[in-house]
């Protein structure tokens, strides 16, 4: 007796719920016939999406953003410093990825998880992709965070937690980060007698007026903003958005960004046993031009909320 | 279009290659793989018995270990890793040796190139090479490509450290090398198109257009088909060898 051959003949006799946890990938198969997920989902649609920004009040800018159950907790923290030799107009951006026990049951305290990194580092790529000469299609211009040439500027500290990671982390946590950015509100300093920048309080403000280097908090300016859609790729099969049990079960993992003006920054495939074709390519950035619409609507959404407030 | 490249190549023209296997003396499998002055030393050791944790015992598993040239391992290396280790997993055939670990080691010789993109394609072309020495069962090779897009549109093949800095965007592409085929219809077609036209592995950096992306692909495509010969004309011999020797 080896194992059932057929496990399809099984699927009439036992429990969906056990079905599910021996023959996952049947159980899932079953549901792309019927172009549908077993989250009731069609196969092209992202979850349920929601920006909520400001979720730290001690942070210059911080979004909590949620996709399905996937969350991120981004916030920044601004700091002055001394600007490199190299740049001595442009601030700097500091981005790290944390993914604390709490997401995960695959994350062991004391053991950083192995995607961490690699998220991280992608979305230094994403969002400063000024290392490359070219810096007019960045996301954020850097002489935006310059305070006094060559002496001071801004160095901006943006730290994303995953709260909880149910697929699709780098969708979230850039959609988390680019938020914290469009929340962000530079705070107002000045010069004060020993030639120190010192941060602008609510109540001297006026004080300390003919030495502002910036006189007021300033948003800072956000041009061509990316948004990224992973797609799982099974047979002919896209999925967009997985959940981490999709992205477990079918091991192929496509992430395109796209920016506002329609422009690829990244497509990125790490292996999978699925090859992409041309045509696979194409829909998936079919996909994410139709998820921008979404997402932009969405991030517009929070920005005119907080503004009402 | 025509272009002058400051090495004098054509814009399709490749770096010499040159790839030696059977260098280690311990090492299960080992390979070096030299594309102008990049230069990567990769060694594999395995079968190991036991997975790692988080690890399906049901398939092999595979682990990557990236030594820079020099100093420590940071994001980019781990990012390395894992992209080499994911293009591995999906070229080998992991159900043949359960619950066991294999073990690549790749250490950068020689890196031409500070951001490098050229490194990475020569790490995964090593490594394919090391574990065809290691015997490792693999489903087809795997050939890697980096891919330069400059700001009037042009698309240059391999690019060195120079002409890397001169660039708007980089890609780095691995297609499945040409199965040869005893079946007269010749290769497999997947959707219409042959299966060494898909892609194994994609990433990119710097911004670009979609359609300059496909071109990308389709020249990285044309560039992987002579190199897939010159990785497989490197490998039959001694494959012929090592059959004569077990035998």
């Amino acid at each position: 007796m080896g194992l059932p051959d057929a496990p399809g003949d099984l699927s009439s006799e036992v429990d969906v719920d056990a079905f599910r946890r021996l023959f996952p990938l049947r159980f899932y198969e079953r549901h792309l016939t019927e172009s549908i997920r077993p989250d009731g989902r069609p196969l092209g649609r992202a979850r349920d999406t929601t920006i909520a920004l400001g979720a730290v009040a001690s942070a210059e800018g911080s979004a909590l953003a949620k996709i399905g159950s996937t969350t991120m907790l981004a916030a920044i923290k601004m700091e002055v410093m001394t600007p490199s030799m190299d740049s001595p107009d442009e601030g700097c951006i500091a981005i790290d990825f944390h993914m604390p026990p709490i997401c995960s049951p695959i994350v062991r305290p004391g053991r950083p998880a192995e995607i961490a990194p690699v998220v991280s580092k992608q979305l230094s790529d994403t969002i400063s992709r000024h290392v490359i000469i070219f810096s007019v299609s960045g996301m954020i211009n850097l002489k935006e965070l310059s305070l006094v040439s060559g002496k001071a500027a801004w160095m901006a500290y943006l730290d994303i937690y995953c709260l909880d990671a149910d697929g699709a982390l780098f969708d979230a946590a850039l959609l988390s980060a680019v938020a914290a950015f469009s929340h962000l509100q530079i705070p107002a300093v000045s010069l004060n007698d020993d030639g120190k920048i010192v941060v602008v309080s609510e109540e001297n403000g006026g004080k300390l007026e003919k030495d502002a280097v910036n006189k007021e908090r300033m948003k800072l300016t956000l041009k061509s903003i990316p948004f990224s859609l992973t797609c799982v790729l099974h047979k002919n099969y896209i999925l967009a958005d997985p959940t981490a049990e999709e992205e477990s079960i079918m091991e192929t993992v496509v992430t395109v960004v796209l920016d506002s003006s329609s422009q690829l920054v990244s497509l990125y495939k790490p292996g999978g046993p699925v090859l992409a074709y041309t045509s696979a390519i194409q829909d998936c950035v079919a996909l994410t031009r139709q998820r921008m619409k979404e997402l932009q609507k969405i991030l517009d959404e929070a920005n005119s909320g907080m503004e009402v407030d | 279009m025509e272009i002058d490249r400051l090495d004098g190549r054509k814009a399709n023209q490749l770096r010499p290659l040159a790839c030696s296997r059977n260098i280690l003396n311990r090492a299960h499998g080992s390979a070096s793989w030299t594309q102008g002055d990049t230069k990567v030393l990769v060694a594999v050791y395995g079968p190991k018995a036991g997975t790692k944790k988080n690890e399906n015992p049901e398939k092999a598993c595979i682990e990557v270990i990236w030594k820079p040239k020099s100093g420590q391992i940071g994001k980019l290396e781990r990012e390395y890793e894992m992209i080499v280790k994911r293009t591995l997993q999906s070229i080998c055939i992991l159900n043949i040796n359960p619950n066991t670990t294999t073990s690549v080691i790749v250490q950068v010789i020689n890196d031409d190139g500070a951001v490098s993109f050229t490194l990475l394609p020569c790490a995964i072309n090593a490594a394919c090479a090391a574990l065809v020495d290691a015997g490792i069962p693999l489903k087809h090779l795997a050939v890697a490509i980096c891919c330069c897009l400059a700001d009037s549109g042009y698309i240059i093949l391999d690019p060195t450290k120079l002409e890397e800095q001169s660039m708007k965007a980089y890609a780095y592409l691995v297609f499945p090398n040409s199965i040869l085929s005893v079946r007269p219809e010749g290769s497999l077609k997947v959707q219409g198109e042959p299966m060494e036209h898909g892609v194994i592995t994609s990433g990119t950096q710097g911004a670009m257009s979609v359609d300059d992306y496909l071109n990308c692909l389709e020249r990285g495509r044309a560039a992987t088909a002579k190199m897939s010969t010159v990785l497989r004309r490197n490998l039959q011999p001694q494959i012929a060898g090592d059959l004569s020797k077990a035998g």
